[in-house]
């Protein structure tokens, strides 16, 4: 009978047709901006190639752990967030839905970055932004007024926004399977063949040598210093797409019998193996453009982020020979990157709203995604759209997704003493034994090290607000969106964890577990 | 490009890319997994 109702709750929820399909989706997720626009330059900044070390570190002791500790919730649990921890403990509730809180609030800004590349990926034929790329982009492109909130709308930016969402919400209302699996099994081999032939064009530009030698060089040094290491374990944490919610998700989409261990793996170094890629392409070119103007290699990668995709590329297109081409494919990648990892954030709101107040695909999805989309229409498609942008991605990524990740981490493992569990489950069907060892890191190293990097970002934001010294936000901007917006996704959460859960689903074991159904049985 | 940042980008693929390797070789060795039809008809 549980197996019958197992697969009827498949049925219900969608799920992704095979591994590889669920793997494709995973790297989908883990790969986006950051992996090409954060990685190079954090890596560069970090101690060069000495901080392969420390990246490599990270990666092993908490990235790869905590995305199974992910993985392992979702797939065994069966659910959303606020499912799976439901039905691991009812109190835990709340934490899934501040989880799905961080993802609304991310989408709605992420989209805007997605919409500013699909305009860049047109300029680049023309090279649209003339002599003064960062004139440009914040003059003529974003018209970014005085830092406040303005209500004046930006044409260039809304009307591309409001077409991402309408791809967006076409593509999720398709489903798991037809809508984000099918998405990511093709995005992901376009996004490494795009990605490669920029590699390419990349190291025949003159200077790139340059480039590579200030990217690997190592310093030693840098080794022993606190700030270096916790930039490895901040950059691995924030590029994996864990203990947000997507991993629980997406694995919970994923068959009983899968191999959750030996595809985390996969997912892990691929993301990571992506980075590498991209930090060769973007500092091949940044050696080039060194090179060009006589400057240093880092005095030319505009700080990493949006500087350096929107500011440093179109500087390098303007003097590389095949610059257009550059242009298209940088733009062209970041889109496809960012895209899939957009589909994974509203997946997680989308999915925990199914599962809450068992709805339809097609209405969850416009229930969660057209406000969702008004918000980011409004807020992102004025003058003052990058000043709201720069201040809640600072907020919601220190104080969301790095205090939620610690704070669900701590709970799962010391509150609800629930790796014994997990590990079991995890190793049902695994190729790779999930031991002694996982729990010590994951109950020890990780939350230790990523502890360490919040409160080094909690005592700085305390110290000095977040800013441009020189054009500071107002102070009531980042309490209310800032501070404000990191706290209102933890107070809506526990408040949506007391709304009751309908008869229909099951959150004991016995019914929606098969595994463990089979020992009732017994 | 100096020898030591030749060095590093070396071990820094090897590492990585052949990591990459060695985890999608491990898992098409373990097996893929059934379909429900199949899992259903086992119970």
């Amino acid at each position: 009978m549980s197996a019958s109702t197992a697969v009827e709750e498949e049925k219900r929820r969608g799920a992704f047709s095979s591994r590889r399909v669920f793997i494709l989706a995973a790297i989908g997720s883990a790969v986006g901006l950051g992996n090409i626009w954060r990685f190079p330059y954090v890596a560069y900044e970090n101690g060069g190639g000495a901080f392969v070390i420390p990246y490599l570190v990270a990666l092993l002791t908490a990235g790869i752990p905590f995305l199974l500790l992910d993985y392992g919730i979702g797939h065994k649990f069966r659910g959303s967030p606020p499912l799976s921890f439901a039905r691991m403990r009812r109190g835990a509730e709340g934490l899934g839905w501040w989880q799905v809180g961080i993802c609304a609030v991310i989408a709605i800004y992420y989209a805007a970055v997605l919409a500013w590349a699909v305009r860049y990926a047109f300029f680049s034929f023309t090279k649209a932004w003339g002599a003064d790329p960062a004139g440009f982009f914040i003059g003529e492109f974003l018209q970014v007024s005085d830092p406040g909130v303005t209500a004046e709308p930006v044409a260039g930016v809304m009307v591309p926004l409001v077409v991402m969402w309408a791809l967006v919400i076409a593509m999720l209302a398709l489903g798991v399977q037809k809508g984000v699996g099918a998405t990511a099994m093709v995005f992901i081999p376009v996004l490494v063949l795009s990605f490669g032939a920029l590699v390419v064009v990349s190291l025949f530009l003159p200077g790139a040598g340059s480039g590579l030698d200030a990217l690997f060089t190592p310093s030693w040094s840098a080794l022993a210093e606190p700030t270096v290491w916790a930039a490895a374990f901040g950059q691995i944490f924030f590029s994996l797409s864990i203990g947000f919610g997507i991993m629980i998700t997406y694995a919970s989409y994923v068959h009983r019998h899968t191999d959750m261990p030996g595809s985390g793996l996969v997912v892990g170094f691929s993301n990571s193996g992506f980075e590498l890629l991209a930090g060769i392409g973007v500092f091949a070119a940044l050696g080039f453009m060194a090179q060009d103007t006589g400057q240093p290699v880092g005095e030319v990668a505009g700080g990493g982020g949006v500087g350096l995709a929107f500011i440093a590329f179109p500087a390098i297109i303007n003097e590389a020979p095949a610059g257009a081409l550059i242009g298209v494919l940088f733009f062209v990648s970041l889109v496809l990157a960012g895209i899939t990892s957009l589909i994974s954030i509203t997946e997680v709101v989308i999915s925990a709203v199914r599962d809450k107040f068992e709805i339809g695909r097609v209405a969850a999805t416009l229930v969660v995604a057209l406000p969702m989309a008004t918000v980011s229409v409004l807020f992102l498609g004025t003058t003052s759209g990058l000043h709201v942008l720069d201040i809640v991605d600072h907020f919601i990524n220190q104080f969301g997704i790095l205090l939620v990740a610690v704070v669900s981490m701590v709970v799962v493992v010391w509150g609800l003493r629930a790796l014994p569990q997990l590990a079991a489950h995890l190793n049902d069907h695994s190729s790779v034994h999930v031991g002694l060892w996982w729990r010590a890191l994951i109950g020890v190293v990780t939350p230790i090290a990523l502890g360490y990097v919040l409160v080094d970002a909690f005592v700085t934001d305390v110290q000095t607000p977040y800013g441009d010294p020189e054009a500071p936000y107002p102070t009531w901007m980042l309490a209310v969106f800032g501070w404000g917006s990191a706290g209102a996704v933890v107070v809506i959460g526990f408040v949506l964890a007391r709304l009751r859960w309908r008869s229909a689903t099951a959150l004991d074991g016995a019914t929606y577990d098969t595994d463990a159904s089979k020992e009732v049985q017994r | 490009m100096s020898t030591t940042a030749i060095v590093m980008m070396v071990v820094a693929m090897l590492v990585i890319w052949g990591g990459l390797a060695l985890a999608i070789l491990n898992l098409t060795r373990s097996a893929e997994t059934p379909t429900s039809r199949e899992v259903h008809r086992d119970l």
